[in-house]
């Protein structure tokens, strides 16, 4: 039984087929609407998720599936003190596959050890979040044709954004991928991801502090959001924050053919004045994550593609 | 210094020197009821110093595990009737089970009743272990003293 608990479980040929089924998903809706008549997908969300949560049920609903679930821990028998393991057993007798968010980093790969369905992690903490990842592999696919030989600028926090780590660590098995950090001092990359991923594959890096100054060479910029709790004082908070602010002057250079991507929630970090420009990609984003998520369901539950 | 030898049990040799208390401790040896020579800075042709532990309990069940995590490079010594009956070396262990704790407090380890410390192996040559629920790097913080 095979579940996704990091975004490296995949190989890159895995991670292919899946890009390559949802694209036929895209392409052939119809096909698909029964394909998972009878199953059951649980849902459990031990916080609260809008896109995500919504995002695995729309994707269930859409191959013909049902689901059941909770929505937050208050609403399940955690609140009692039952451990993730025994949630995790129970639900398993009653779903044929699991999505499960947790706030405690390793939960999904706890349960992964007890089910007896699939797990699919849909984000621990500030840890892994993979179907992220795959939604971003999908949307860099679409929008760009390939997944290697690109200039990516990641933006904003860059030391506790999951998304960005996940995302340096899946393109880092693809050939000639630019990388070009764009943020403030306090939130680089964490020493991990340079150690681990940069220097022991010999991948260089670019780091600078404003958009402005590598905003032509990008064929891509994924966006995050810099927060005010993580700056040790207000006033440095107050200096950087508008400096990783995408506005309409700050894309004036830019290739006419950047993708702006961004795994949302946005609050102010892209300026709603983008959204209508060809090159914001982030709603068209959180759409290929629910046509990546009913690729995922289907190879996890081992539904052949129908003909 | 003379130390008798022993009849039945494990001597740890070309321990680092000053490990052996550390071994001591991570082993639990505090807590059997036979004798244990702890010898400290002993001349040694190849690394100068080191330690030497010795176990006189004839049904230790040693944990190689943790000698390997604490100091990689010990030479194991199984002893039966006065005679060396096995010697092995021991090798950074792939994974380690229930030595060391988490310390990250976002850990699902901190709050999940009767889940396993497990950690594995991420970078040998720097010997650095990773929780294998959260990926936090190994402080060393062992589980009970």
């Amino acid at each position: 039984m095979r579940h996704l608990i990091d975004p490296m479980d995949l190989s890159v040929e895995e991670i292919e087929e899946l890009l390559d089924l949802a694209d036929d998903i895209i392409a052939h809706k119809e096909k698909y609407a029964k394909v998972c008549e009878g199953k059951k997908l649980a849902t459990l969300f031990f916080e609260p998720s809008t896109r995500t949560r919504l995002s695995f049920e729309a994707a269930m609903m859409e191959l013909g599936g049902n689901v059941l679930g909770f929505s937050s821990s208050d609403s399940s028998s955690s609140a009692k003190g039952e451990s993730v393991a025994d949630t995790v057993k129970v639900v398993s007798c009653y779903a044929d596959i699991i999505a499960m968010r947790h706030p405690k980093e390793g939960a999904p790969l706890l349960a992964s050890l007890k089910s007896d369905a699939p797990i699919i992690n849909a984000g621990d903490g500030g840890h892994n979040h993979p179907t992220q990842t795959l939604t971003d592999l999908l949307t860099i696919r679409r929008e760009k044709g390939k997944l290697s030989d690109v200039t990516v600028g990641f933006c904003g926090d860059l030391k506790f954004g999951r998304t960005v780590h996940s995302l340096i660590k899946a393109l880092s098995r693809y050939e000639n991928i630019r990388y070009i950090m764009i943020s403030p001092v306090e939130l680089e990359i964490p020493k991990y991801l340079r150690e681990e991923v940069f220097e022991q594959k010999g991948i260089s890096y670019e780091q600078v502090r404003t958009i402005d100054e590598v905003i032509d060479r990008l064929d891509i910029l994924y966006m995050t959001r810099v927060q005010r709790e993580r700056f040790f004082n207000e006033a440095d908070y107050i200096r950087l924050k508008d400096t990783y602010i995408l506005d309409m002057p700050k894309l004036k250079n830019a290739k006419e053919d950047l993708s702006i991507l961004h795994p949302l929630p946005r609050v102010n970090e892209i300026s709603v004045e983008v959204d209508d420009d060809p090159r914001a990609c982030y709603f068209r984003q959180a759409l290929n994550g629910k046509y990546v998520r009913m690729a995922l369901i289907m190879k996890l539950l081992g539904i052949e593609k129908p003909e | 210094m003379k130390i008798d030898s022993i009849q039945n049990g494990i001597v740890l040799d070309h321990i680092t020197a000053g490990k052996a208390m550390l071994i001591y401790k991570y082993l639990g040896l505090d807590k059997l009821d036979c004798s244990v020579a702890i010898i400290q800075n002993a001349t040694s042709h190849k690394m100068g110093r080191k330690d030497i532990l010795k176990i006189d309990h004839a049904d230790y069940d040693i944990n190689l595990d943790i000698l390997g995590y604490v100091d990689p490079g010990i030479s194991v010594s199984f002893i039966k009737d006065g005679k060396t009956i096995e010697k092995k070396k021991v090798d950074l262990p792939e994974r380690i089970v229930n030595v060391v704790k988490c310390k990250n407090p976002r850990c699902i380890t901190t709050t999940e009743q009767g889940i396993q410390q497990i950690f594995k192996l991420a970078d040998a040559q720097k010997r650095i272990y990773r929780c294998i629920y959260c990926e936090t790097e190994d402080q060393g913080e062992r589980i009970s003293w």
